[in-house]
């Protein structure tokens, strides 16, 4: 695996920008200022850091409902994410979004989804796209486990095999689905046998340490790269809050609860091991946290005080002769 | 009779039904929730509660969480429908149409005609439709005129707990596939329901309100809005009948036709999209069917021709109002 000083720093500001971010939509959704329904990332920061940390300007990844880490990492202003959230006009989406629905096509962020399944098919596209005009990139596709039964994803691991396009297909498995099991629901129990029957070699990493997704990621990007097709990644990790706010997520066993954030935490395991073995200072990961608290604060701050989209934009947008 | 919600008014209509015949059988994404987890089981009783306590009344074997599969368990519908069950399948949202549109299109609502009047599929697919939550585009779609416009499809949209309750027990005992919609904001509204079973039956409009004047006709959670307007507008000596249809397919066109033949004027009131939408096919059917009756212009309320915003004030601005309702009205009455 190749990762050096900076690519190290990277990562973690990522993460602990993921983290902080969902930290604070977590609490302000509390106070009732934030429109409609979020699906928080807060446990999975490792996925979408790792894998986007692979990629380049011409590459594109399609999300899902829980969105919101995949857009940071792949670039998205934070700011400009925070507004959408909060359904302002300079959001990124101009306010007409929200959290289930940020994009920006200019950094290659195809768009948070709220349908379930809807992102294979769209990043199958995109690596058509790459592929025909000869730019270079790929795309990745990021689903859940719920999606990952959804016929969408079994007709996109095809295509994509059929056609040999440049597309990662990523399954974040956090053990639930709303409220079902993924060992429940995924019939057969194992992701990347299924994908290894549509023709796609695969792997199967520990979210919570974000080495081991880098070294999966880099490994098919590489592979993707050279020109051999898609690949397939089943990375299982831990969601710390309910499937949206407002779940209790009274369906998971206290058992499995309890510890989660102590054990379970990519965070955490990414300082031990890069402080505890030398690679990186104590002092210059706090200085990011602190860094990453003043971007946060500052985001929800300027959300707050921004002034929503103007009712003119109602209609603007959409194709209208009448 | 109690004060019951429309969430609670639906849960008594599916229980009644499940207690009275044991083909009915329930399925969909969380429809119970915690399937193959080792906490709660029930944990949700559907996304908005429905369904709540009907897993540990009936058991598994009857009430079905299923993967996120819509087309595999919309689909699995259809065929249990025709093969001797009575399924009621939750699909979430009705924006979800989108993938599971070739067993609701081509396969449930068919098979009756297409195989010569053999086959009978009597099911129900629950979903969710409207705005006013911020579920944004892809998640508050009043998408009815879509299904009402397929041949072989009922399409239900109660605009109350007691028209709910009522609707659904006729649903379920339906012959033919039935989407019931059921509104996004309403699962809170509460009114006085009977404790007992009881039907109402389909293509039946309901006169919510009488006058001479003006006829609206408004839809699913636009009853409400409808009935406010109205209300409001008797103050100033505007007085109008108000007709619920209940049903878009069949829909009481005779109730329309016979209503705008007394008091001359139209407005329909519709939460879809204006084009190929209900406010455009009843305006047709009035038009064709009682064109001399009319004294003006009549008058289609609904949102524009866009996908529903995300940020509030837009939502609010997208949705038909009580004051724009009410701006309908002085104009069909030509005062201001």
């Amino acid at each position: 695996m190749k990762i050096d000083k900076q690519g190290l720093l990277e990562g973690y500001r990522t993460m602990r920008t993921i983290r902080e971010f969902e930290e604070r939509v977590h609490k302000e959704f509390m106070t009732g200022q934030i429109p409609g329904f979020v699906h928080l990332y807060a446990g999975e920061e490792a996925s979408a850091t790792a894998v986007c940390q692979q990629l380049g300007e011409h590459d594109t990844v399609a999300s899902t409902h829980r969105g919101h880490g995949h857009a940071i990492a792949k670039g998205c202003d934070v700011k400009g994410m925070m507004k959408e959230i909060y359904g302002r006009a300079d959001g990124l989406c101009a306010g007409k979004g929200g959290s289930m629905h940020i994009a920006d096509l200019d950094v290659g962020m195809l768009g948070a989804n709220g349908i379930v399944g809807a992102g294979s098919p769209l990043a199958c596209g995109a690596a058509l796209s790459a592929k025909t005009l000869k730019t270079g990139g790929l795309s990745v596709s990021f689903f859940g486990d719920g999606a990952f039964n959804q016929g969408t994803t079994a007709e996109s691991m095809n295509f994509a095999r059929v056609y040999d396009l440049p597309v990662l297909f990523v399954l974040e498995d956090n053990g639930y689905a709303e409220s079902t099991s993924s060992s429940w629901s995924i019939g057969g129990n194992n992701p990347v046998r299924r994908a290894e029957g549509f023709g796609i070699e695969g792997t199967r990493v520990d979210g919570h340490d974000y080495f081991a997704v880098y070294r999966a990621a880099q490994e098919a990007v590489e592979a993707i790269r050279s020109g051999t097709g898609p690949r397939f990644i089943h990375i299982e990790f831990t969601r710390y809050y309910g499937h949206f706010e407002g779940d209790a997520s009274s369906y998971k066993p206290l058992d499995e609860v309890k510890d989660e954030r102590r054990y379970l935490d990519a965070l955490k395991f990414f300082r031990a091991r890069t402080t505890g073995g030398g690679m990186l200072k104590i002092e210059d990961l706090d200085a990011i946290d602190k860094e990453v608290e003043t971007l946060i604060d500052a985001s929800v701050k300027e959300a707050k005080a921004a002034p929503p989209p103007d009712l003119s934009t109602l209609t603007t947008d959409v194709y209208l002769s009448y | 009779m109690s004060v019951k919600s429309f969430r609670e008014a639906l849960n008594e209509a599916m229980r009644d039904e499940m207690r009275r015949d044991p083909t009915v059988i329930l399925l969909g994404e969380d429809i119970a929730g915690g399937m193959g987890s080792g906490g709660e089981q029930d944990a949700w009783g559907g996304v908005l509660g429905a369904t709540k306590g009907l897993m540990p009344e009936f058991g598994r074997e009857r009430v079905l969480d299923t993967p996120i599969t819509e087309s595999a368990f919309i689909g699995a519908a259809a065929g249990a429908a025709l093969t001797g069950l009575r399924p009621v399948a939750q699909l979430m949202f009705i924006d979800f149409f989108g993938v599971c549109g070739d067993q609701i299109m081509n396969q449930m609502a068919k098979f009756r005609y297409m195989f010569g009047g053999k086959a009978k599929t009597p099911c129900v697919v629950r979903t969710l439709y409207g705005a006013g939550f911020g579920g944004a585009s892809q998640h508050s779609q009043s998408l009815y005129p879509m299904l009402t416009h397929i041949p072989g499809l009922k399409v239900v949209i109660p605009s109350s707990p007691y028209e709910a309750k009522g609707l659904m027990t006729q649903a379920i005992r339906d012959d033919d596939p039935v989407i019931f919609f059921e509104h996004n904001t309403m699962f809170d509204d509460k009114e006085e329901v009977p404790d007992e079973p009881y039907t109402i039956p389909f293509g039946q409009a309901r006169t919510v309100r009488e006058g001479k004047d003006v006829t609206i006709v408004a839809i699913g959670m636009m009853v409400g809005r409808a009935k406010a307007a109205a209300d409001e507008m008797a103050k100033d000596g505007i007085e109008c009948t108000l007709l619920d249809p209940r049903t878009t397919s069949p829909l009481d066109e005779e109730a329309i036709i016979a209503s705008v033949k007394k008091t001359g004027r139209l407005i329909v009131v519709d939460e879809a999209s204006p084009r190929c939408g209900m406010a455009s096919d009843i305006s047709a059917i009035v038009a064709e069917h009682a064109f001399d009756a009319l004294k003006a212009p009549i008058k289609r309320v609904t949102p524009p021709h866009a996908p529903v915003p995300f940020a509030p004030n837009l939502e609010k601005a997208y949705l038909p109002s009580v004051d724009g309702i009410q701006t309908a009205i002085r104009a069909v009455m030509g005062v201001k």
